[in-house]
């Protein structure tokens, strides 16, 4: 592997361009986490810098500190740059202390056990 | 080797990306590379409102292995090229 040339970040689909910059990195379970991008391979591993996850549950979020992570670069869906100038997150959104997150996320997950119980009950209806 | 010197000569152009997550995101493909990783920039994620967190994302990251689909406008492929190509490639190329 040759080093890159300082102008080759820029066209490359290197994460290079991305060191010390604050991401959104999508893990394939689902997680959102947000931090500083430290250092990376060429499997999309990644180290990040004052991690934390962002559990979003309908217009209820919470930040959770992680602090220094290497993340798996199997697991990882997306990294996303995040400008800004903008806006993380939609203005109606309320950030709530870590307990009250948990327990919407529980709240959540058992209406979709519900409603996948409900669901396999009228299958034998055929109604598609 | 086809399809990475195919989406070379993509780049620039907007694609829909969708992800096996059934994420779907638009943008103009900045780069490419051997494992179909993929840049994009300007994007814009499709279903907004589900994807609350990707609201200030602008350019990504996207891993080759979670690619489902890259969707391109209708005249954005020259068919019978990539046709050639492929035969090309299915030779022994």
């Amino acid at each position: 592997m040759s080093w890159a040339a300082p102008d080759d970040i820029f066209f490359s689909t290197s994460l290079a361009a991305y060191l010390d910059k604050k991401l959104l990195v999508l893990l394939r379970d689902g997680r959102k986490l947000m931090g500083l991008l430290r250092s990376f391979d060429q499997f999309a591993n990644a180290v990040l810098e004052e991690a934390y996850e962002r559990v979003i549950v309908g217009n209820l979020y919470c930040d959770i500190p992680l602090g220094l992570y290497i993340i798996r670069g199997e697991n990882v869906v997306l990294i996303g740059e995040l400008d800004v100038e903008k806006e993380e997150l939609p203005a109606q959104m309320i950030q709530v202390p870590e307990a009250e997150i948990k327990r919407a996320q529980k709240a959540e997950k058992e209406e979709m056990l519900l409603k996948g119980t409900m669901r396999k009950r009228m299958e034998f209806l055929d109604l598609d | 080797m086809l399809f990475f010197s195919y989406f070379k000569d993509l780049v620039g152009q907007e694609v829909t990306v969708e992800l096996k997550n059934d994420l779907a995101i638009r943008g103009t493909l900045h780069s490419v590379d051997q494992y179909l990783n993929i840049k994009l920039e300007n994007t814009k994620v499709v279903d907004q409102d589900k994807y609350p967190h990707m609201l200030s994302v602008r350019n990504c990251f996207i891993r080759g292995s979670v690619v489902r689909y890259v969707q391109l406008p209708k005249d954005g492929v020259d068919v019978d090229l990539l046709h050639d190509a492929a035969r090309r490639e299915a030779r022994g190329g």
